[in-house]
């Protein structure tokens, strides 16, 4: 084990003094969303008791201090990612998806043209497949997948030719469902050779591993805040800052504007072009801290540590349940995050998530937002396990004795 | 707390294991699918519908354990009975899978369970409700029949 220690991170999580069902909380559900630690509430509680004003507007100390806090939590989540100029490059807004949509409408729109090509993924989350059927609706353009492998890994045989034509290309750096994670600066530089943009869902891998935009040449990025121990209802929209400049906005109304007449109006420039409206002050308050706190864990120590577990709970599965229980997704942990896709058999998802949540566990069965990928491996679904920096074994033990429960009760 | 032996009683796992009722049905008056999109249950149910009476009921399709025995129980209860009898066997499973708020804490709590025992094993679903999530599943096979029926005798 590395020297980082994940029960100091428990410590700092109040979550974890829930008792469910009688026992003590076992989070398995860092996939759909992560455990803010105390500096992250207390943030947003300090940001409504001290400082709460709107932003940019103001020009008494408290709406300064506001302003001051919002700008504050841009600057940081840009550094945090590797961005060389976080003011004139990242922009809030409610999620990853609003993000790939601010990306569709606004970018897609206005650069792509009838014929172009969007190239996804067939492990793609549903935020990056939707926005592109809807501009192949409305723009003519062309949707194009590349394929999975049985061995859950893109199949990159037939990049050169999928690139073909291609205008972006929009992918996960790691699979929701899989736990599969992608080679992203091998993919965004085979992008670039075919004069594509390249576009990379991180929501995914940014709480896990270290981020750095440059090492991977990317073109744009799209992330969550809830899903980097932050709260929920703030995404991030990274883009290069020659290419946000040429952006058109995407929503219009207050913030966003540098003039407003009768006869029309002036956007505004930089990122605050796309911020109409009074922004999520607080959890940029929120996000702020989350990006302290995990740099203060290290996110590369938090990487060793979750590929540790990781092994161990592929090796546990399949020494315990491995009869009655397939993973979907690598069986190797080259390149791979902790994020287990189960298919118990003869035991529907819901009903092992069912027997789980009387152990404690929580787990999501699901399609898990991508369905494309689902129905590739002739699933409807699936119970999906979750590892965040605050996992441990005895967690991964829990969950073995829950499954061996909902094998029992299902015959 | 609501217990699982609430929810996973003996003969819902017995129609899980060991479904009436399944497999398509050749010289079907109707074919209706159902679909849960939020868990991907998906579920096609085949009638014969003759002189105002429901000959006949077949299922096919995949879903949880309670999707799938409330729809073998479905078909065991309504199957030869006169239309306007298994509209009122829907009407009463239905009455049964509704939550109304309890109190100023509005917990939600299950309805006073209608009499389904004249209706066989349906009443062991009651349970079901105690789970608000797992609602949805019970009555999927349910909600279909019922837009079977309406298709089917217009």
């Amino acid at each position: 084990m590395s020297s980082f220690d994940p029960r100091r991170v428990r410590a700092d999580t109040p979550i974890f003094s829930r008792v469910i069902n009688d026992r003590p909380i076992v989070y398995l559900d860092s996939a759909s969303s992560t455990l803010p630690p105390r500096p992250v509430i207390e943030a947003m509680d300090h940001y409504y008791s001290g400082h709460h004003a709107n932003v940019h507007r103001g020009v008494y100390q408290t709406a300064n201090e506001a302003t001051d806090i919002y700008e504050g939590a841009r600057l940081d989540v840009g550094h945090f990612i590797g961005a060389p100029d976080p003011h004139h490059e990242i922009v809030f807004t409610k999620n990853t998806t609003e993000s790939f949509n601010l990306l569709a409408r606004s970018w897609g729109a206005a650069t792509l043209r009838p014929g172009d090509v969007v190239l996804v993924t067939e492990m793609e989350h549903h935020a990056n497949i939707v926005p592109w059927f809807q501009l192949q609706a409305t723009h003519g353009i062309e949707v194009r997948f590349v394929p999975v492998r049985d061995d859950y890994r893109l199949d990159l045989r037939d990049l050169d030719q999928l690139l073909a034509g291609v205008k972006l290309f929009s992918f996960t750096a790691m699979s929701n469902v899989l736990g599969t994670r992608n080679p992203v600066a091998e993919l965004v530089a085979a992008a670039h050779a075919h004069g594509a943009r390249a576009a990379v869902d991180a929501a995914q891998s940014v709480g896990h591993q270290p981020t750095d935009v440059g090492a991977w040449d990317a073109d744009f990025v799209c992330f969550s805040a809830h899903k980097m121990l932050g709260p929920t209802g703030l995404g991030i929209f990274w883009a290069r800052a020659d290419l946000l400049e040429a952006m058109p906005p995407f929503l219009g109304g207050g913030g966003m504007i540098a003039d407003v007449r009768t006869d029309g109006f002036v956007p505004a420039h930089g990122p605050t072009r796309f911020e109409a409206g009074t922004p999520p002050i607080a959890e940029a308050a929120g996000l702020r801290a989350a990006v302290r706190y995990l740099a203060s864990l290290g996110l590369g120590e938090v990487s060793r540590y979750e590929h540790e577990l990781t092994e161990q709970t592929l090796e546990l599965l399949a020494s315990t349940v491995g009869d009655r229980v397939r993973v979907i997704g690598p069986a190797d942990v080259v390149d791979r995050g902790g994020v287990f896709s189960l298919d118990v058999e003869g035991v529907h998802p819901h009903d092992v998530a069912q027997v789980l949540d009387q152990f404690g566990v929580c787990v999501r069965p699901g399609h898990h937002c991508a369905k494309p990928l689902m129905r590739r491996f002739g699933l409807a679904a699936t119970a999906r396990a979750s590892l965040g920096p605050y996992s441990v074994r005895s967690d991964l033990d829990v969950l073995v004795e829950a499954l061996v429960a909902a094998i029992k009760l299902f015959g | 707390m609501a217990n699982l032996d609430d929810l996973y009683r003996e003969i819902i796992l017995d129609h899980y294991r060991s479904p009436r009722n399944r497999g398509e049905l050749d010289g079907a008056t109707s074919r209706t699918e159902g679909f849960n999109p939020l868990c991907g249950d998906e579920l096609v149910v085949y009638l014969v519908v003759r002189d105002g009476v429901l000959e006949d009921i077949k299922l096919t399709g995949h879903g949880c354990s309670i999707s799938q025995a409330s729809s073998s129980m479905m078909s065991a209860a309504v199957k030869g009975k006169r239309i306007e009898d298994v509209r009122h066997v829907i009407e009463r499973f239905k009455a049964m899978m509704t939550l109304h708020e309890d109190g100023a804490e509005g917990a939600p709590a299950p309805a006073p369970a209608p009499d389904l025992r004249s209706d066989g094993e349906l009443a062991a679903l009651a349970g079901v409700v105690k789970f608000p999530v797992r609602i949805k599943c019970a009555t999927l096979a349910w909600n279909t029949l019922a837009q079977a029926l309406d298709e089917a005798t217009p």
